[in-house]
C-alpha cells in the first residue's frame, strides 16, 4: 500500500426527496482495498457514484489523487472506473469489441489495447465466448465483460458497486483474483458490498456508512476490538455499529 | 388497509378479464401521460379536442357529397372498400405486434406458467382483449367519419362500427395464425423479429403502395386519387360482387353485415380455440432466448488510428447495423422516399412541377429520420454509465453522436441529391438547404430533451418527450415546405428561417431542467 491520497472526500452532501449523503469524509489511500458497507438506504452508490462523476453533489469536495473532480472532472475519470453491480454492455457487440470501444474512449493505444483485452478475456475466462455477442450472456459473463471493460485501461482508481451481485462461486471467485491481483500491482479499490465475509477477507480497512455519514471505519481487526466479543464476526461487528446507536462513539474510538 | 374485495372466481374467464383490462388500462395510461398521472386531464382534454376538431374538420370534408346525397354506386363500395383496406392493414398491423408483444413479454408469463391455474383460459382471455384493443384502436381513427355520416346523412352509417369490430377479428385471427406460422417455420428467435418488420412495413405499406399505384398510372401522389379516377371505376367489379360485401355492410346492408359479423366471430371462436392449446407451449419456447444469441463476429484487430470520436461514433453504426428492428423502425420513414422516388423516375424532364414533390418529402423523411437516430444513439445509450465515467467531453461525446446521425441520413438522402443534382442543380441545393436544416434542428431538439432510456423502447420514444416530437415534427414541415418555395424563389425562404426559429426557441424553452 502507498501512502498517496487515492481518494479524498470531504463534506459530501447529496439529498434527493430526504438527505442521502450527509457531510461525508472519507479518505482512501494509493494501492488500498476498501470495502464500504452500510445498510439499505445508507448512502453507499450515491457516495460511489459521485466519486464515478454519475451524480452531481449538493455540497462538499471530491479529489481523486489531487485531481478536484469538480474542477478537471476529465483528467480524474482518466484514472477511474466504474463497475456496477447492473453491468451495463452493449448486446449487439462481441467482449472483444466492447473492450476495443473502451479503450478508445481512454484514449489507450490500439495495440496496447489488443494485447490487454486479449490477456483480459484470457484471465476471466471469456476467451470462448470473446467474439459472440454478449445478448446471450449470463449475468456473470455480464458482469466480468464490464469488469474487463473497468481493467482494460488500467485506472488507478476502481470503483465496484455490488460487483458479486448474482455471480456463481466460481465467477466471484475470478472476480476477486482479479481484483486481488490489481491491488498486489499499486490499483486502489473501493467496493460496495452486502456480502460481509468478502470484506472480511479481502478488505484492507472497512468504512461503515449510515444516514449518509461516516460511522465506523478502520480495519477488522480494528472494528471487531470495539465488539465486547473479541471472536466476533464482522456481521456481528456491523449489526452492532449499524443497530446500537452507538456509532459515532465508535468511529471516534477507531479514529483514535 | 381498505383495498377492493377480492371478487369473481379465481382462474375463471372474467377474473382473468378483470386482470387483463387492468393491465392494458394502466399500459395505456401510462403510454399517454407518460407514467405522470397528474397528466391525464390535460392529456384527456387534448384528446376529446383533437376527436371534437376531426369531426368538425371530417363534416367539412364532406360537405358536398352529403348535400348531392350519398348514393350505393360503384364509386362510392370502392372509395368505402380502400379506406377499409387502409384501416384493416393499420389494425393487421397492431394485431402481429401485440400477439408477438404476449408471446415474448416475461413479466408475467413465468408466474402463469409456472402456477397450477390453467394457462389455456388465460390466453383465451389474452387473444380475445387483443382483438378488442385493436379494435377499439381503430374505432377512435375511423369514428369522426362514421359519426359524420351517421348524424348527417343516415344512421344506417353506424353499422360501420360493427364492420371494424368483424374487421379487427379477422385482423387478430390473421396475426395469431401467422405468429403461430412463424414459430414453426423460422422457430421462435426469428419470430419476433420477422413479425415485428412485417408490423411495420404493413401499417405503412398500404399507403404507400396505393400512391406508387397512382404515380405508375398517371394519377398524381393522392392515395385517394386511385379510388375516384374514372379508369379504376370502370375497371371494378361490378356491384353483386362479393368483393362488395364488407362496403355493403358499411353502408348499413342487413345481410352483408350479419356476414361478415358471423364470418369473423367463427374464425375468432376457431383460431382462439386451435392457438391457445399451443400458446403455453409456444411462449415457453420463447424462454430465455435473445436475438443473435451466440452469433459471433469475425476477429480483425483493433483499429489503428482511432480517437474517440470515431470510435463513438462506429460503435453507432455497429449497433444500428446489428439490430434489424431497430433498424427497420427506424428506416421506416424511408419508404415514404419510394413515392418520391417514382415521380422522380416517371416524371423527370416533364416540368418543374415534380420538384415540389420531391423536395419536401425527402426534406420531411430526413428530419424524422434525423430524429428516431439521435434518439436512439443519444436517448437510447445502453450503456450510458460508461460514456458518463469516461473521460471524454460531453460535448465531444454528442458531437460523435450527431455526426454518426448525420451520415446515416446523408447516405440514405444522397441518390435524391444527385438525381436532382443532374436534372436541375437549383432543385438539388434547395434539397440539401432543406436536408441540412431538418436534420440539424431534429439532433439539436433530441439533445436538448435527451433522456436516458433503453433502446427497446424505441417505439415509445414519442412518450418519453412529447415535445420534442411535435417540434421535431413541425421544424421538419416547416423545412420541407421552405426548400420547395426556396425553389421557385430564395427569398421565400425567409419567413421559414423565422418560423423555425421560432419552433427551436419553444422547444429549448420547454427542454427538461438540467439540460443545456
Amino acid at each position: 500500500m502507498t501512502s498517496s491520497l487515492a481518494l479524498e472526500i470531504t463534506g459530501l452532501k447529496k439529498s434527493f426527496d430526504r438527505p442521502a449523503v450527509n457531510g461525508l469524509d472519507l479518505k482512501v489511500y494509493g494501492g488500498e482495498f476498501y470495502a464500504l458497507l452500510g445498510p439499505n438506504g445508507a448512502g453507499k452508490t450515491t457516495t460511489l457514484r459521485m466519486v464515478a462523476g454519475l451524480l452531481l453533489p449538493d455540497a462538499g469536495e471530491i479529489s481523486v489523487f489531487g485531481t478536484k473532480l469538480m474542477r478537471d472532472p476529465i483528467e480524474a475519470k482518466s484514472k477511474i472506473a466504474w463497475v456496477s453491480d447492473e453491468p451495463m454492455i452493449y448486446d449487439k457487440l462481441t467482449p472483444m469489441e466492447y473492450l476495443e470501444f473502451v479503450s478508445g474512449l481512454w484514449g489507450v493505444e490500439p495495440d496496447i489495447a489488443e494485447q490487454r483485452s486479449l490477456e483480459l478475456v484470457d484471465w476471466l475466462g471469456l476467451a470462448p465466448h470473446a467474439m459472440e455477442r454478449c445478448g446471450g450472456f449470463s449475468k456473470g459473463m455480464r458482469q466480468k465483460v464490464a469488469l474487463a471493460g473497468a481493467l482494460v485501461h488500467e485506472p488507478q482508481l476502481i470503483i465496484l458497486d455490488e460487483p458479486l451481485t448474482g455471480l456463481d462461486a466460481s465467477s466471484a471467485r475470478q472476480v476477486k483474483d482479479v481484483l486481488l491481483s490489481r491491488v498486489k500491482r499499486g490499483t486502489t479499490i473501493i467496493m460496495t458490498t452486502h456480502i460481509l465475509e468478502v470484506a472480511e477477507r479481502m478488505a484492507e480497512r472497512i468504512g461503515v456508512i449510515a444516514d449518509g455519514r461516516l460511522v465506523a471505519e478502520g480495519t477488522f481487526q480494528e472494528l471487531r476490538e470495539r465488539s465486547s466479543n473479541q471472536s466476533s464476526t464482522l456481521e456481528d461487528v456491523f449489526l452492532d455499529i449499524v443497530e446500537t446507536g452507538d456509532a459515532e462513539a465508535g468511529l471516534g474510538s477507531l479514529a483514535a | 388497509m381498505n383495498g377492493p374485495a377480492f371478487s369473481a372466481k379465481s382462474n375463471s374467464f372474467g377474473w382473468y378479464a378483470v386482470h387483463e383490462a387492468r393491465l392494458i388500462w394502466r399500459d395505456f395510461a401510462s403510454l399517454i401521460t407518460g407514467g405522470k398521472p397528474r397528466r391525464m386531464v390535460i392529456v384527456g382534454t387534448i384528446i376529446a379536442a383533437f376527436f371534437i376538431g376531426m369531426h368538425m374538420f371530417v363534416a367539412d370534408l364532406l360537405d358536398n357529397p352529403l348535400t348531392s346525397g350519398i348514393v350505393a354506386d360503384k364509386a362510392t363500395l370502392l372509395m368505402i372498400s380502400g379506406f377499409a383496406v387502409m384501416l384493416f392493414s393499420l389494425m393487421f398491423s397492431q394485431a402481429i405486434e401485440s400477439v408477438t408483444r404476449a408471446y415474448y413479454a416475461r413479466s408475467d408469463l413465468d408466474l402463469l406458467l409456472s402456477s397450477p391455474a390453467t394457462s389455456r383460459r388465460l390466453f383465451q382471455v389474452r387473444t380475445s382483449m387483443l382483438a378488442l384493443q385493436t379494435t377499439v384502436f381503430a374505432i377512435f381513427i375511423a369514428s369522426p367519419l362514421i359519426n359524420v355520416l351517421g348524424f348527417m346523412d343516415h344512421p344506417s352509417w353506424f353499422s360501420a362500427y360493427l364492420v371494424i369490430i368483424a374487421l379487427g377479428g379477422f385482423a387478430t385471427c390473421i396475426a395469431v395464425l401467422l405468429t403461430l406460422l412463424l414459430f414453426r417455420t423460422v422457430g421462435p428467435a426469428k419470430t419476433r423479429l420477422i413479425s415485428q418488420i412485417i408490423s411495420a412495413i404493413v401499417g405503412a405499406g398500404f399507403v404507400i403502395s396505393l400512391q406508387a399505384a397512382a404515380i405508375v398510372f398517371g394519377k398524381g401522389i393522392s392515395r385517394l386519387e386511385l379510388f375516384t379516377s374514372a379508369d379504376t371505376i370502370e375497371l371494378a367489379p361490378d356491384l353483386g360482387s362479393w368483393i362488395w360485401l364488407p362496403a355493403q355492410a358499411v353502408m348499413g346492408n342487413v345481410w352483408p353485415l350479419l356476414s361478415l359479423i358471423a364470418a369473423s366471430g367463427l374464425c375468432l371462436v376457431l383460431v382462439v380455440a386451435y392457438s391457445t392449446r399451443r400458446f403455453a407451449d409456444d411462449a415457453l419456447a420463447t424462454a430465455g432466448l435473445v436475438e443473435g444469441h451466440g452469433k459471433t463476429e469475425a476477429f480483425v484487430g483493433f483499429q489503428r488510428g482511432s480517437n474517440m470520436r470515431s470510435v463513438l461514433r462506429r460503435k453507432e453504426w455497429d449497433l444500428l447495423k446489428r439490430d434489424p428492428w431497430l433498424l427497420s423502425q427506424s428506416l421506416q420513414q424511408l419508404l415514404y422516399l419510394v413515392t418520391p422516388g417514382m415521380l422522380l423516375w416517371f416524371n423527370y424532364g416533364a416540368g418543374f412541377g415534380i420538384y415540389y414533390v420531391v423536395i419536401p418529402v425527402v426534406v420531411m423523411a430526413s428530419g424524422q429520420l434525423a430524429g428516431g437516430l439521435s434518439w436512439v444513439t443519444i436517448s437510447g445509450e445502453d450503456a450510458h454509465e460508461l460514456i458518463d465515467t469516461s473521460p471524454v467531453t460531453s460535448r465531444d461525446m454528442l458531437r460523435a453522436k450527431a455526426e454518426a446521425v448525420v451520415t446515416v441520413v446523408g447516405l440514405a438522402t444522397s441518390p435524391f441529391l444527385i438525381a436532382l443534382l443532374w436534372f436541375s442543380p437549383r432543385a438539388a441545393v434547395c434539397l440539401a438547404i432543406g436536408i441540412f436544416m431538418a436534420t440539424f434542428c431534429a439532433v439539436v431538439i433530441q439533445l436538448w430533451h435527451r433522456s436516458q432510456c433503453s433502446r427497446s423502447l424505441f417505439r415509445r420514444r414519442q412518450v418519453s418527450s412529447k415535445t420534442a416530437t411535435i417540434s421535431e415534427a413541425v421544424v421538419s414541415i416547416i423545412w420541407a415546405t421552405g426548400a420547395a418555395l426556396a425553389f421557385r424563389h430564395g427569398f421565400f425562404l425567409i419567413p421559414f428561417v423565422l418560423f423555425a426559429g421560432l419552433v427551436m426557441w419553444v422547444a429549448w424553452l420547454l427542454r427538461p431542467q438540467g439540460q443545456v
